[in-house]
């Protein structure tokens, strides 16, 4: 196997980048007590709080806690604004084709996206075909998952269009560092995140439908309580300042959604919702759904409730139509795109099939639909046996994968066992689309905390650091 | 055609239910073969939701009926007036591009019998004699069979057995027409039945399948004919469910009976 | 308040203080084992699981009834709806599920309460005394009560645990008392002996009130004064009378809150009214156990008004 360079983010050629310089001092000087001391001090704040994570089908404890990396991740101020610009020109570009292909589909008439992809997509969903939500947003929270590479090398992994998770990591990992070191925040400026909640609550109330006059009511909507992600959505609400609801709080009367209190029905007018489309609405999508609110895609669809994100939105995050979102943002921005996604081979095309089965293992490869790192080969960190395998599941259904070169993740410094080592980040930044569309300086990095793994999902052993950005 | 329809749907439950939640596509399309005299459709103790027009076209409305309620009634009564086009759906306005018609699903999924008998038909020239050969195909696969089937019947099922109604006729249809890479679909409606008697239940399903250049064809196996001036057309979806005049839930229901009076007559003009 | 989280901290308050009525069945029915005999060691417990309205399940389950048994039956069985351990996790779950209504303190005394009952579970028998168990799950059941007074927002949430309690209480406190009189004391000429003044003050120890009862009344225990102090003095804390103050106070509060009387408010008023105009001799006269049984019918009719009205989500 090939010996490959990663970029370090802290150190170059022997020296220290200049927006972790501070934290070398802080690291040098925390004793291993002092350290371990802290960590568990951390894990207690989080035990408190309730962060836990449940993974889907690991089964074990549903109280088990995501790890945490005290050792921040760092950018400089310069560094996020060209990120800011490529993200928000990317959920622009996202958006507008999701407007797009339900109303005429010009790029895929322009020959720029392939209909297949586009209208056979599990994901396209006829019964909003025609509907332009308002502002024109379907995904009002992106989340873009991105990779860095080199200083100025960043790539984007994969979009998130529906309800990316994760985004109480970010809020939570910052509060915990404050509190622990309030020193480190003195001596570095560091943009705060805490502004998420109130961005958000805005971002959702601005798509509030015509029907609604004065102050909308908005809530969250989650599948229940034994949700891998239960946690997240009442500290979000909680901090929103909103209700969180389950489908048998809601119910529908005349052309309005209603939620049921202990003063009678209120009428609901946004719902920032964290059930998949197939289970909102046994009477338009799946019957037997027991998590949703009967009849609520008829008052969505006649203009009574706006629904965050939008039914249909799954149709851009899909893994074959990433390949074309650099199109997308040429065809309806005129730019060309900031940031760059990785090279992409479609094994349902004859020519790409045949390339990644001859180089097997020195790629990664994905499931279409597939997420949290389940169904995915990295062909470098495999046996002769695993790779051997997977190429049978390719094999049986090709055009259920995609294949992409082992990007060399970048490292940062993270709290192992012996001390301090490099360990594999990506970034998952939340940008919120609304009247508006903003961004907070920040994101959940999530570390692999194997060393050599190049997997950062929680499900596979990774963990979580607090993001920072530092004020110019 | 001036055609009458008296359509009643009883919904009996056998105890109370808090509330009935409805999602109707019971007015018929708009399109130059249809045009509405009058049109009602009323839902006992209901309350009308939203109404609007699909992407697909197709007039929905929704209905809420508030318990504690043991029964209720959905009446559709109306004129229209009908031409002949033979099957073509013309003038029809809608935004879903005929592609999406292409998906499977689980009633329509095509096995290795369905697949053998629409290869039948691939010598043919063109795509509008390829959707007429699966027709006649898929009629003379199977025999109109009241009973033999059930709601839940896929066309695969239905297929091998040989026998099923007008729905399993569709179903048969589409999968045949999706697996020769035709867009296909399921359209519910009404038919009048005239006085040869020709085998046919009054609450009418067939199929439409695209043909580039001409739109969207009606083809009815279950009657070996085009949809013609008899044929009063509500809505289409991928599948019988997805196409359904009424879908609705209760809530706190325990167990549910259903009994449907259909009545289309010819009105002297 | 969404009327599913009202529902939930009512069911917080419901299951903790179920908890509390089982560990103090148990405490009281260890204690009358020690007794020489009133029919028979057998029948004691079995009186308890009567009260308990679990006689079946466990007969079903364990078939005779030795302490060892009921001690799992009562206190770690998770197939028995009201053991402890199923009363404490299903409060926690409540919990959870409305985490942002409730404040860090009330949280951590309801998790707590659950990560150490998981130890317990862990705990080999052989160490755990049934005093052990009997204290712990007191003590927790005041630690959440104790956040609840002192930390929790005097909100209508804090109305809805209130009435969970209450409401719960005074049902426990009734078949507690059922228990000793009804089942315990089959036979008349036990009534007035020192054996039935044994299990009276047995009864007042599970309720933690034997000391608060010398101090109120002194002198011989009688019946009279006991049916008296748990039912018609407010000044005990389980007595059926505070249990409808305070579920009167609280539907009160609710219906100003909200702006609109209710049906379970003039019920709890007229409850109240005519426990205030009773005289410990009129229960002797309806007889204990009628009186009483009407009392648990009653309570928990006012149970079902104030699910109709405020928790189900069905008022207009």
């Amino acid at each position: 196997m090939a010996v490959t360079q990663y970029f370090n983010e802290m150190y170059q050629g022997g020296k220290v980048r200049p927006p972790y310089a501070r934290l070398e001092d802080w690291m040098k000087a925390m004793p291993a007590e002092l350290r371990t001391l802290k960590q568990a001090e951390a894990e207690d704040l989080f035990r408190r709080i309730g962060i836990t994570f449940a993974v889907y089908g690991e089964g074990g404890d549903p109280d088990r806690l995501i790890p945490f990396d005290m050792f921040p991740r760092v950018f400089t101020g310069a560094e996020w604004a060209r990120l800011e610009k490529g993200i928000k020109q990317r959920a622009r570009a996202l958006n507008a084709f999701l407007v797009d292909v339900y109303q005429r589909g010009e790029i895929v008439r322009a020959g720029r996206v392939p209909s297949r992809l586009v209208y056979q997509n599990d994901a396209y969903e006829k019964a909003v075909a025609g509907i332009k939500p308002p502002k024109g947003v379907y995904s009002h929270i992106v989340g873009i998952d991105i990779v860095r590479t080199g200083p100025d090398e960043f790539f984007v992994l994969e979009d998130n269009c529906r309800t990316p998770s994760g985004v109480s990591y970010m809020l939570e990992n910052r509060e915990i560092m404050m509190r622990m070191f309030p020193d480190l925040f003195r001596e570095n400026r560091i943009e705060p995140v805490d502004t998420y909640p109130e961005i958000l609550r805005r971002t959702l109330a601005s798509v509030a439908p015509e029907k609604c006059n004065g102050e909308p009511t908005v809530v969250l909507l989650t599948p229940g309580h034994f949700n891998s992600a239960y946690y997240e959505h009442s500290f979000l609400a909680d901090l929103m300042g909103i209700e969180l609801v389950e489908g048998q709080d809601l119910f529908v009367e005349g052309e309005f959604v209603w939620m049921r209190t202990t003063e009678g029905p209120k009428k609901v007018d946004v719902i920032y919702r964290r059930i998949d489309d197939a289970f909102i609405d046994p009477l338009c999508f799946r019957p037997d759904s027991m998590l949703g609110v009967p009849g609520l895609m008829d008052v969505y669809r006649s203009g009574g409730v706006s629904i965050c994100s939008a039914p249909g939105a799954g149709v851009a995050d899909d893994k074959a139509v990433y390949t074309f979102v650099p199109e997308m943002v040429r065809f309806y921005l005129g730019e060309e795109p900031i940031l760059q996604n990785v090279p992409t081979w479609q094994c349902g095309k004859t020519d790409d099939l045949r390339y990644v089965l001859d180089n097997l293992s020195e790629l990664v490869v994905k499931e279409v639909h597939g997420s949290g790192g389940y169904g995915m080969l990295v062909g470098p960190k495999s046996s002769k046996e695993q790779v051997e395998a997977f190429r049978g599941k390719i094999l049986a259904d090709p055009g259920n994968y995609i294949a992409q070169p082992t990007l060399a993740l970048s490292t940062t410094p993270t709290f192992v066992a012996e001390g301090v080592a490099p360990r594999h980040v990506d970034l998952r930044p939340y940008c919120l689309v609304g009247e508006r569309i903003e961004l907070v300086p920040g994101g959940l990095t999530r570390v692999a905390l194997t060393e050599g793994s190049l997997v950062v999902n929680s499900s596979q052993g990774g963990g979580v650091k607090d993001t920072w950005v530092l004020a110019e | 055609m001036l055609l009458s329809v008296d359509h009643v749907t009883r919904y009996r439950y056998d105890r109370p239910v808090r509330a009935v939640m409805q999602s109707h596509r019971l007015t018929p399309s708009k399109f130059d073969g249809q045009k509405l005299r009058d049109w009602t459709v009323t839902v006992s103790g209901g309350i009308p939701g939203g109404s609007f027009r699909d992407g697909a076209g197709d007039r929905v409305q929704g209905w809420m009926v508030k318990g504690p309620v043991t029964e209720v009634e959905v009446r559709v009564t109306g004129t229209v007036e009908t031409l002949d086009l033979a099957g073509v759906l013309r003038g029809h306005r809608e935004v879903v591009p005929p592609e999406v018609y292409l998906v499977d699903t689980a009633a329509t999924r095509a096995d290795a019998a369905v697949a053998e008998l629409a290869a039948q038909a691939a010598g043919a020239d063109g795509p509008l004699s390829m959707a007429h050969r699966l027709a006649e195909l898929v009629a003379e696969a199977l025999a109109y069979t009241p009973g033999a089937t059930q709601s839940q019947t896929t066309a695969a099922e239905a297929l091998a057995q040989g026998k099923g109604v007008c729905q399993d006729h569709a179903h048969a249809l589409i999968a045949c027409a999706r697996k020769m890479g035709l867009p296909a679909r399921y359209v519910s409606g009404y038919l009048f039945a005239d006085a040869e008697g020709t085998p046919h239940e009054a609450a009418h399903a067939w199929a439409e399948i695209h043909v580039a250049g001409l739109g969207w064809v009606g083809f009815d196996p279950a009657n070996r004919c085009c949809p013609d001036a008899r044929y009063i057309r509500l809505g289409s979806g991928l599948d019988a469910q997805d196409a359904a005049p009424i879908r609705g839930i209760a809530r706190g229901v325990v167990s549910e009976s259903l009994d449907v009076t259909v009545a289309v007559q010819s009105l002297q003009q | 308040m969404l009327s599913r989280t009202a529902d939930n901290l009512f069911w917080i308050a419901r299951y903790m203080e179920r908890a509390e009525t089982a560990a103090r069945l148990l405490e009281v029915g260890s204690r009358i084992a020690l007794l020489p005999s009133a029919g028979g060691y057998r029948n004691e417990w079995d009186s308890l699981l009567q009260a308990s309205g679990n006689a079946d399940a466990f007969a079903r389950k364990y078939g005779d009834p030795v302490q060892r048994n009921i001690e799992s039956f009562l206190f770690f069985d998770h197939d028995n709806p009201s053991s402890v351990a199923s009363c404490i996790t299903m409060a926690r779950e409540n919990g959870r599920i409305v985490r942002t209504a409730l404040t860090a303190q009330v949280w951590d005394a309801l998790n707590t309460a659950f990560q150490e009952l998981r130890q317990l579970e862990r705990t080999p028998r052989s160490e755990l005394e049934l005093s052990r168990l009997t204290e712990w799950t007191m003590r927790h059941a005041a630690m959440v009560r104790g956040a609840i007074e002192a930390t929790l927002l005097r909100n209508d949430g804090w109305d809805f645990l209130n009435l969970g309690y209450h409401l719960e209480r005074a049902d426990n406190t009734a078949r507690l008392m059922d228990v000793k009189y009804y089942v315990l004391l089959p036979k008349v000429e036990f009534v007035g002996s020192g054996l039935d003044n044994y299990q009276w003050t047995t009864l007042l120890r599970a309720m933690s009130a034997h000391r608060a009862f010398h101090w109120a009344y002194g002198g011989e225990v009688t019946a009279a004064k006991i049916a008296h102090f748990l039912i018609l003095n407010s000044q005990c804390p389980r007595a059926l009378i505070t249990c409808v103050e305070e579920i009167s106070l609280h539907l009160d509060r609710l219906a100003k809150a909200y702006g609109s009387k209710t049906e379970a408010q003039a019920r709890a008023q007229d409850m109240l009214a005519a426990l205030e105009a009773t005289k410990v001799e009129d229960i002797f006269d309806e007889g204990l156990h009628e009186f009483l049984s009407r009392f648990i019918r009653e309570v928990a009719g006012l149970g079902s008004l104030v699910h109709e009205t405020y928790l189900s989500g069905d008022m207009r």
